[in-house]
């Protein structure tokens, strides 16, 4: 059955001294769904951008139908049924579904025809979109079903998919699958880029395997499992549990109650949110994104004005500082030691063009007296956590974002825990990082936890928040559904929590 | 191409960081590229002999002793407004206005020198002068910066249009102070006392410019890389979310930088007027706001850097107006050499960051 539909052959990409890609040769085949793995920098994304004319390989050929082929602009790749689903979306919001589909299409615009075509590829695979509806007004879900709708249309054959559960509910990564399966029995050529096992393991047919760039092998799934397949990725035999050490004298620290934040078109993202964080504990928040996680988050830093409620610390002598409505530097000079690692590291926590050093200086450039900064400590700060979170770079003067996600994530964090922090703010700290970067994160949170830091775990992974969560606050829509005891709950019970509201846990919200 | 599946004849490749010594000599590359081009023009549309076109180049510039030092003067002028600017343009904020904020110094440096002179003691004039032409700047850039910071109004408008105020303001005052009535000019200011003319360095009247030029390059090239306000100014420009995370005020530094850099351009204002110039035209500073705009970019932002690209275009400027007298070309001809050489030197930055690969494979389709 293993007909290839597309063959890569000792394919090499550089970029300036760093080796993406080091002769990769790889088979995609039809009706087969291939999950290709590997760590963060290990040019799976690179890879697959050759296939859809984001790059052009410096050295290998591309082989399809026997034939050597050259794909050199995004048309190219269409005409040979190539499509790539990016994680970042590349749609125009203000367009509706059937325009963004149609958009860059030759011919007579006849947009009737189009949903209608729409329509009829939606059917087929079950997919659920309204061809009418304008991208804004969409879940990030219902815009991803647009982007393969799109491919689809395209008549791709070879479907390319980076990422794509990243932003879902298992509930939404399930549908995704079904749909992938349908594609699959239509005798289609799927790729999915995942971190996950467990999805590699539920959907995938074989998984390819890339560790720094070069090919290391391919496994049936069936064959396999999910600490072999990491093993693989890593190079070493990795241990694949969250430790989750019980909480030591755990004492009020942030109370917020009845927080709501509206946004500057005056919807409301926070209603009335209450809930209590300890020390010492990790407090994990699940909800789909967009659900008010950003906003809770960065109320509690300081960055996120608020229609009504309270934000209190409480130090270790029991005496309370209201944080809401000051600043960043209000809170830092009331004494309250609050690290936040923000969802957009690079847009946010660091800055990409900036050394390591200048930014270890974000945190610290105000101290001293005179008028100028002081650059050894933070220079020697960059060093250590160089040193202690193996982080890979070329120097400490490497502009941070030339390293690879999970070591700029390891900056972001080893500097915001550098200044003992007694709370300890993070978003999605894990996301797109690879296994062996996310164990290493988990497990310095978990430090902060034992040192009695209240830690609040923005988180999109439910098995990971199951883990190494203490308790865990559903949002959905902007309201908390409930807040549960990680150890009594399971998966289910807090994807339906996500998607919905329910009555009975008003109690729970008591607790 | 468009069909076919051929691999196409090159592709751009994205470089490493060169070394300085590569860099540079991608640079050098392209000005003797650049001067080969101008060559080619020059003989085939004039007939004149290119190496004597260049020649003439040279002579404008350096022909004599007095050339060389209107060289420099001029020279430090531009550079010293580029340095104005570039503390905006570290911090992303478009301050087109270097013209404006120029002419406001110049007119509040006139303003003094008329109304005051000969009513209080020199030194004194001087002081208020000086301080009038860089607060004038100052207000110049506070209130665009005023509009960004606090309605994030798009600055390269409202710098651009304070540019036209200002001049239609000095235009009014031209004819309010004009010498002689109906001339439309004012004149030279105090020209039997000198009241309010900046002093002579070691009885030279070029050099006061220039080390004012090197005391601001020295001191904005520390103020960028060491002090806090520049780390703060190039987070900004970096990133204003990541500035509002670590709890910096980006209105406050938005405002502060606007001043300062508004202060600079006035302080070339002062030095136009009350050293070089000792009148006041709208014309007064013959588009070098804008001109600084290009020395602050192609220098990368880098103070010690704009040294050599301001030398670099006022050396064409005067070479350019040299060889338009000398051969009877007009100006727009040395306009023509002017861009080419330009087109050359910014056209180059591309290939230091790019590089352009070949076909992979030696067999021929």
């Amino acid at each position: 059955m293993a007909e290839a539909a597309v063959k890569l052959v000792n394919i090499t990409k550089r970029f300036g001294q760093v080796t993406a890609n080091s002769n990769v040769s790889l088979e995609i085949n039809k009706g087969e769904i291939l999950a290709l793995l590997g760590e963060n920098g290990s040019g799976k994304t690179t890879l697959m951008n050759m296939l859809s004319s984001i790059y052009y390989p410096d050295e290998g050929q591309i082989i399809k139908k026997k034939k050597e082929v050259s794909i050199s602009s995004p048309r190219i790749a269409y005409e040979l049924g190539i499509g790539m689903v990016h994680q970042h979306f590349k749609l125009v919001d203000v367009l509706t579904a059937t325009e963004n589909i149609i958009l860059g299409l030759e011919g007579k615009l006849n947009k009737k025809e189009a949903a209608g075509k729409i329509k009829e590829i939606c059917d087929k695979y079950g997919f659920d979109i309204n061809p009418d509806q304008k991208i804004y007004d969409m879940s990030v879900s219902q815009k991803q079903t647009v982007e393969i709708v799109k491919v689809l249309y395209r008549g791709a054959n070879i479907l390319i998919l980076d990422e794509p559960t990243a932003v879902l509910t298992p509930q939404e990564s399930e549908k995704l699958f079904n749909v992938m399966r349908n594609m699959k029995a239509d005798g289609k050529a799927l790729v999915i880029i995942t971190h996950k096992m467990h999805e590699v393991e539920s959907i995938s047919d074989r998984v390819a395997i890339l560790r720094k760039g070069e090919y290391v092998g391919s496994l049936m799934t069936k064959d396999t499992n999910a600490s072999e397949m990491t093993d693989m990725m890593v190079g070493r035999s990795v241990s694949l549990n969250i430790a989750r050490p019980k909480p030591v004298n755990p004492k009020p620290r942030i109370r917020v109650e009845g927080l709501t934040v509206k946004n500057i078109e005056g919807i409301n993202k926070l209603t009335d949110v209450s809930f209590t964080a300890n020390s010492g504990e990790i407090l994990g928040i699940a909800g789909i994104s967009g659900c008010g996680q950003k906003e809770l988050l960065e109320a509690i830093a300081g960055l996120q004005p608020a229609e009504s409620g309270s934000i209190k610390y409480i130090n270790d002598v029991g005496e309370e500082e209201e944080l809401l409505g000051k600043d960043p530097r209000k809170i830092e000079e009331l004494g309250v030691a609050l690290s936040f690692v923000p969802e957009d590291r690079l847009g946010m926590g660091l800055v990409g063009n900036m050394d390591l050093s200048d930014n270890m200086m974000l945190r610290s450039f105000r101290q001293g007296k005179t008028p100028f900064t002081e650059r050894k400590s933070p220079h020697s700060l960059a060093e250590k956590v160089v040193d202690d979170l193996e982080v890979v770079t070329p120097s400490i003067e490497t502009p941070v974002r030339r390293l690879s996600g999970g070591n700029v994530q390891k900056i972001l964090v080893g500097r915001e825990i550098a200044h003992a922090p007694t709370v300890l703010l993070t978003a999605y700290a894990v996301r797109g990082l690879d296994i062996n970067s996310s164990y290493t994160i988990y497990d310095l949170i978990n430090k902060q936890k034992e040192k009695g830091v209240a830690v609040i775990f923005v988180g999109e992974d439910l098995d990971v928040l199951l883990e190494i969560s203490d308790k865990i606050l559903v949002l959905c829509g902007g309201e908390v559904s409930g807040i549960v005891e990680a150890e009594k709950t399971d998966k289910n019970t807090i994807g339906l929590m996500m998607t919905k509201v329910m009555n009975e846990n008003t109690d729970a919200k008591e607790e | 191409m468009k069909k076919s599946q051929k691999e196409p004849l090159f592709h751009i490749v994205k470089r490493d960081v060169l070394p300085w010594y590569k860099a540079w000599g991608i640079r050098a590359i392209a000005i003797v590229v650049a001067l080969i081009v101008c060559g080619i023009i020059t003989t085939v549309t004039t007939g004149l002999n290119p190496l004597k076109v260049y020649g003439a180049f040279i002579q404008g510039a350096f022909g004599s002793g007095r050339k060389v030092w209107i060289t420099f003067q001029n020279m430090s002028i531009l550079l010293i407004i580029s340095l104005a600017l570039t503390p905006a343009f570290k911090m992303r904020f478009w301050n087109i206005g270097g013209e404006g904020q120029v002419l406001v110094g110049a007119l509040a440096t006139a303003a003094c020198m008329i109304t005051l002179g000969d009513k209080i003691p020199n030194v004194l004039l001087i002081i208020i002068m000086s301080i009038s032409a860089l607060a004038a700047g100052a207000v110049w850039g506070l209130i665009p910066a005023i509009f960004k910071a606090k309605w994030n109004t798009n600055e390269t408008l409202s710098t651009l249009m304070m540019n036209y105020i200002a001049t239609q303001i000095v235009a009014f005052f031209t004819i309010v102070w004009e010498v002689p009535k109906g001339s439309f000019t004012v004149g030279i200011i105090n020209q039997s006392t000198n009241a309010g003319w900046l002093p002579q360095l070691f009885g030279s009247k070029y050099l006061l410019p220039i080390v004012v030029a090197a005391v601001v390059t020295a001191s904005m090239y520390i103020y960028l890389k060491y002090s806090k306000h520049g780390y703060e100014i190039a987070v900004v420009g970096e990133s204003e979310k990541t500035a509002k995370y670590v709890g910096m005020k980006t209105g406050k530094i938005i405002i502060r930088t606007m001043v300062l850099s508004g202060a600079l351009c006035g302080l070339a204002g002062l030095l136009l007027v009350g050293g070089i110039n000792h009148t006041i035209t709208t014309t007064i500073n013959s588009g070098q706001g804008f001109t600084a705009v290009m020395v602050s970019w192609l220098a990368k932002f880098n103070p010690i850097t704009m040294i050599f690209t301001s030398f670099l275009i006022i050396f064409l400027e005067r070479g350019a107006g040299e060889i338009s007298t000398n051969f009877g070309l007009n100006q727009s001809f040395a306009d023509i050499l002017t861009g080419i050489i330009l087109f050359f030197i910014i056209g180059c930055e591309f290939f230091i960051s790019y590089r352009i690969a070949g076909r992979k494979s030696s067999k021929e389709n």
